[in-house]
C-alpha cells in the first residue's frame, strides 16, 4: 500500500508540474501558429496611411508572417526593406524563403494555414487564390489614389481583379534584355533581331576559339528551363504581337499554331549559335550563364536576361561595374516595335491583421521600394523611386516607365500545370530540336486539361 | 523564453508523464473488473493510445487516399478507374515505371553487394571500426544533402575549359571529353543510383557485418583445416548462412528504391528520362492539382510494396522462431 501511495504522488506531481508549465507559458507566447495579432497594445487605426509616414499611432507590436521565394542575398535585401517598418511599429517580420512557393501556398489554401503576407508566383495564381476566397483585397489598406498615380499603369492593372487591387509589386524587372561585355562587343545597338544575329556572329568569329553568339543557361533545379521560356515569350511578343501573346496566355492560342511554332524555331536557332551547344545550355545553371561573357577567353557575345543578372555577373563572372551594358530586345516585326516584356514580385495578403495591413501598405510606398533599389539589381514599379545606383538600372527603369507595349511574363501568368509542361517542353526541345512537333502537340494536350478549371 | 524551447520541454516532460498517468488511470479502472477478465482486457487498454494514433494518422489517410484515387480532380465525382488507366497509358508514367524497376534492381544489387563485400573484407582487420564508421557516415546525411554534394561532383563545363565538377576533372585528366552526367540518358539514372548507393551501402554493411559475426568460427576453422580456399569458404558456408539476413536487407533496399524521390527531385526534377513514380506523384498533386491521379499513384506504390513487406515480415518471423 505504501508503494502504491508513493507512486501515485509521484505521477500526480509530474502531471501537476506539466500543467503548471503549460499554463504559465501559454499566456505570454504566441505559440507555433502563424500570425498572432493578439498582442496589439495600440493598434494602428484602420484606413490610416502606412505606418512609415510620421504621425502614425503608437507601437503596434506583434508579428507578421511572410513567405517569399527570396533566399540568400535577395532575402537580406527584403529584410533591409522591412527594417525601418519594424523599428517604427515595434512589430517583427517573420520571413521564410522557399523556392517551392507554389506547393506551400496551394497546400495552405486547402488547409487554411496561410501566412499573413506572401509572394504570389504571378497574376495567374493571384487570380486563382482570389477566386478560392483566400486572398484579401487591398483597397481599404493602401492609399489607393497615391498607389495608382505613382505606379506604372501596366503593373497596377496586373495586380487588379474585378476592379479591386489584390496584389502589389515589391519590385519589378524587364526581361529580354541583351547583355554584352563592352570590351568584346563594340558594334552598337542592333536595329533588328536579324541585325543582332549578324553583328553577334561577326563578333564571335573575331573572338575565335569556340566562341559563339549567345550564352544560355537553362538549369535551375525544379524550374529548369525557365530562361528558355523567357526567350520564347520574347519571340512571340515581337514576332506575333500582343494579341497573340494574350491569347496564348489565356489558352486559346494552341502551341502548334504557326506563330508559337515560329517562336520555338527561332529559339532553336539561338541554341545552334550558343556556346557549348545544347549540352552546355542544359547543364549550366542560369546564375552562371553570363560567366563566359567575361574572362580572357570569352565564349559568347550576348546573354538574354532580366536586370537581376548583373549581380551574378559580378559574383560568379568576375565582371566589374561599367564592364557590361545592355540593349532591349530588338524589333522583329516593326508593327510591334517597342514591346517590353516584364515581370515582378507580386505580393498579396491572406490574413488582414492590423500588422499585415500596415506592412503591405508600407511596402507599396516609394521609401520602402527605394531601399531594395538602392542595393542594386532591382527595378521599382513605383515611378517616384529615383535612387538607382547606376546608369544601367536608370536606363532600365526609364524603359519600363516608357514602354509603349507592356506585357507580363507569360509563363508566370499561365496555370501551373501549363507552366510546368512549358518548362519540360523547353528542356525536351533543346535536347532534341527534331522533336519539335511532338513537343508542341504534347503541350496542346496539357493545355486542354490545364485550363479546365 | 523562445516559444519553441517551451514546446520542446512540454513535449519531453509531458508525453512520458501523460503516458504514465494514463496507465495509472487504467490500472485503477481495471480494479473494478473481475480478476479473470483483467488479463484479457489489460493489453487492449494499454495499447489503446497507440492504436488510436495509428488509426488517425495511418489507417484513415490510407483509406481516404484509396477513395480519392477513384474520384476526379475536385474530389467530388466518382470516375472509376480513369486515374489508373491514365497512369498506365501516359508515356511519362511508363518511363517512370521503367526507371523505378532499374532503381530496384541496381540499387539493391549494388548496395547489398557492396555492403557484403565491405563487411567481409573488414571483418578481420584491426581498423575495422574506423572503416565501418567511414562507410556508415553518409547514411546520416539527408538525401537532399547528398544530392547537393553529388551535383557538384557531376558538374560540367564545355570541353577546353577548366572543369568545375570532380568527376569531369578526373575524366579530362585521363584525356577524355567531359560528360554531362546528369543530362545524358541512360547514364544519368545510373549516376543518380550511385548517389543512393553511396548513402545506403553503410546500412547494408552494418547489418551484414553483425550477421557475419554471428557465424560460428569453429565452422569456418573446420572448413579451412579441411583444405577449403577462402572463396570456397565464402560460397559454401558463409553466404548460405547469411542468406536470411541478405534477404531482409534486400527487401529493405527494394522498398527504399521504390520510395526514391529526393535525389531525383533535387538533381534533375524528373527531366532527361530520369523520372520516378514518387516524383510523378508529387508533380500530379502539387503542380497539376490532380489529387485523384496522385492518389492512384500512391495506391499503386502501396500495392507494389505489399508483397515485399510480406516477404520481409515472414523472414523476420522465421528469424525469431529460430531464436
Amino acid at each position: 500500500m505504501e508503494e502504491r501511495k508513493f507512486r501515485w504522488r509521484r505521477t500526480a506531481g509530474l502531471l501537476a508540474a506539466v500543467a503548471l508549465v503549460a499554463s504559465a507559458c501559454s499566456s505570454n507566447t504566441g505559440s507555433a501558429a502563424p500570425s498572432t495579432g493578439g498582442e496589439a497594445s495600440a493598434p494602428a487605426t484602420g484606413g490610416e496611411s502606412p505606418a512609415a509616414s510620421g504621425g502614425g499611432g503608437g507601437t503596434l507590436g506583434g508579428t507578421v508572417s511572410v513567405i517569399g521565394t527570396w533566399t540568400g542575398t535577395e532575402q537580406d535585401n527584403f529584410m533591409a526593406v522591412v527594417a525601418p517598418w519594424e523599428q517604427q511599429t515595434g512589430a517583427k517580420v517573420s520571413y521564410t524563403g522557399t523556392r517551392d512557393i507554389n506547393a506551400v501556398l496551394s497546400t495552405g489554401i486547402q488547409s487554411g494555414l496561410l501566412p499573413d503576407l506572401a509572394g504570389l508566383p504571378g497574376p495567374g495564381q493571384m487570380a486563382e487564390y482570389y477566386k478560392a476566397g483566400a486572398l484579401k483585397t487591398l483597397d481599404d489598406t493602401l492609399d489607393t489614389a497615391t498607389y495608382k498615380s505613382e505606379t506604372s499603369p501596366g503593373l497596377v492593372a496586373l495586380g487588379t481583379i474585378d476592379n479591386k487591387t489584390t496584389g502589389i509589386f515589391i519590385k519589378a524587372d524587364i526581361k529580354g534584355l541583351f547583355w554584352y561585355n563592352k570590351d568584346a562587343y563594340k558594334a552598337g545597338d542592333p536595329t533588328s533581331f536579324d541585325d543582332l544575329l549578324a553583328k553577334g556572329k561577326q563578333t564571335a568569329d573575331s573572338l575565335g576559339g569556340d566562341a559563339k553568339t549567345f550564352c544560355v543557361g537553362l538549369e535551375s533545379g525544379a524550374a529548369t528551363g525557365w530562361p528558355g521560356t523567357d526567350w520564347i515569350e520574347g519571340f512571340v511578343l515581337h514576332q506575333a504581337g500582343p494579341d497573340v501573346y494574350d491569347k496564348w496566355i489565356a489558352g486559346t492560342q494552341t502551341w502548334s499554331s504557326p506563330e508559337i511554332k515560329a517562336a520555338f524555331q527561332a529559339f532553336g536557332n539561338v541554341i545552334d549559335n550558343t556556346f557549348g551547344g545544347s549540352k552546355n545550355a542544359l547543364a549550366t545553371n542560369f546564375v552562371a550563364s553570363g560567366d563566359h561573357l567575361f574572362g580572357a577567353k570569352p565564349g559568347c557575345v550576348f546573354v538574354n536576361h532580366a536586370t537581376f543578372i548583373t549581380d551574378d555577373f559580378k559574383k560568379t563572372g568576375g565582371a566589374k561595374d561599367g564592364q557590361f551594358d545592355f540593349f532591349p530586345f530588338p524589333d522583329i516585326n516593326t508593327q510591334f516595335a517597342g514591346a517590353v516584356e516584364g515581370s515582378g514580385d507580386l505580393f498579396g495578403m491572406f490574413n488582414d491583421t492590423p500588422q499585415a495591413k500596415s506592412l503591405i501598405a508600407y511596402l507599396a510606398t516609394a521609401p520602402a521600394q527605394s531601399i531594395w533599389v538602392g542595393k542594386g539589381g532591382a527595378l521599382s514599379a513605383n515611378k517616384s523611386v529615383t535612387n538607382y545606383p547606376n546608369d544601367i538600372l536608370k536606363k532600365a527603369a526609364a524603359d519600363l516607365a516608357a514602354a509603349k507595349l507592356f506585357r507580363f511574363d507569360a509563363s508566370d501568368n499561365m496555370p501551373q500545370a501549363m507552366n510546368d509542361a512549358f518548362l519540360k517542353g523547353i528542356v525536351d526541345y533543346t535536347k532534341d530540336p527534331s522533336k519539335l512537333d511532338s513537343v508542341l502537340s504534347n503541350l496542346d494536350t496539357v493545355q486542354k486539361s490545364a485550363y479546365g478549371g | 523564453m523562445d516559444p519553441r524551447l517551451i514546446t520542446a520541454i512540454i513535449v519531453l516532460v509531458g508525453v512520458p508523464a501523460s503516458v504514465v498517468g494514463y496507465v495509472f488511470v487504467v490500472e485503477q479502472l481495471l480494479r473494478f473488473v473481475p480478476d479473470k477478465r483483467q488479463a484479457s482486457i489489460r493489453p487492449w487498454l494499454w495499447l489503446l493510445p497507440a492504436l488510436l494514433f495509428l488509426t488517425v494518422f495511418l489507417v484513415y489517410p490510407t483509406i481516404n487516399t484509396i477513395v480519392l484515387s477513384f474520384e476526379d480532380k475536385f474530389s467530388k465525382a466518382f470516375v472509376g478507374l480513369n486515374n489508373y488507366s491514365y497512369f498506365f497509358t501516359s508515356p511519362d508514367t511508363l518511363i517512370s515505371l521503367r526507371n523505378n524497376i532499374i532503381w530496384l534492381v541496381l540499387l539493391t544489387f549494388l548496395a547489398v553487394g557492396g555492403g557484403l563485400i565491405i563487411a567481409i573484407l573488414v571483418d578481420r582487420v584491426r581498423y575495422e571500426s574506423v572503416a565501418k564508421s567511414v562507410v556508415f557516415v553518409p547514411l546520416a546525411i539527408s538525401f537532399v544533402g547528398a544530392s547537393i554534394i553529388w551535383r557538384f561532383v557531376y558538374d560540367y563545363q564545355p570541353p577546353g575549359h577548366a572543369q568545375t565538377g570532380l568527376l569531369n576533372a578526373g575524366v579530362t585528366a585521363l584525356g577524355f571529353q567531359p560528360v554531362t552526367w546528369i543530362q545524358d540518358a541512360p547514364t544519368n539514372t545510373i549516376a543518380l543510383i550511385v548517389v543512393a548507393t553511396w548513402t545506403w551501402t553503410g546500412f547494408c554493411m552494418v547489418i551484414l557485418s553483425a550477421a557475419l559475426k554471428g557465424i560460428s568460427t569453429e565452422l569456418l576453422e573446420a572448413a579451412r583445416v579441411d583444405g577449403a580456399t577462402e572463396i570456397q569458404v565464402f560460397r559454401k558456408i558463409t553466404f548460405p548462412l547469411l542468406l536470411p539476413t541478405v534477404a531482409v536487407v534486400s527487401t529493405t533496399m527494394i522498398i527504399t528504391a521504390l520510395k526514391a524521390f529526393d535525389i531525383v527531385y533535387v538533381m534533375t526534377s524528373g527531366n532527361y528520362d530520369t523520372n520516378v513514380i514518387a516524383n510523378q506523384m508529387y508533380k500530379e498533386l502539387f503542380t497539376n492539382s490532380q489529387p485523384g491521379r496522385a492518389s492512384a499513384i500512391a495506391v499503386i506504390l502501396l500495392l507494389l510494396i505489399i508483397p515485399v513487406m510480406v516477404i520481409n515480415i515472414r523472414r523476420f518471423r522465421q528469424q525469431e522462431a529460430i531464436r
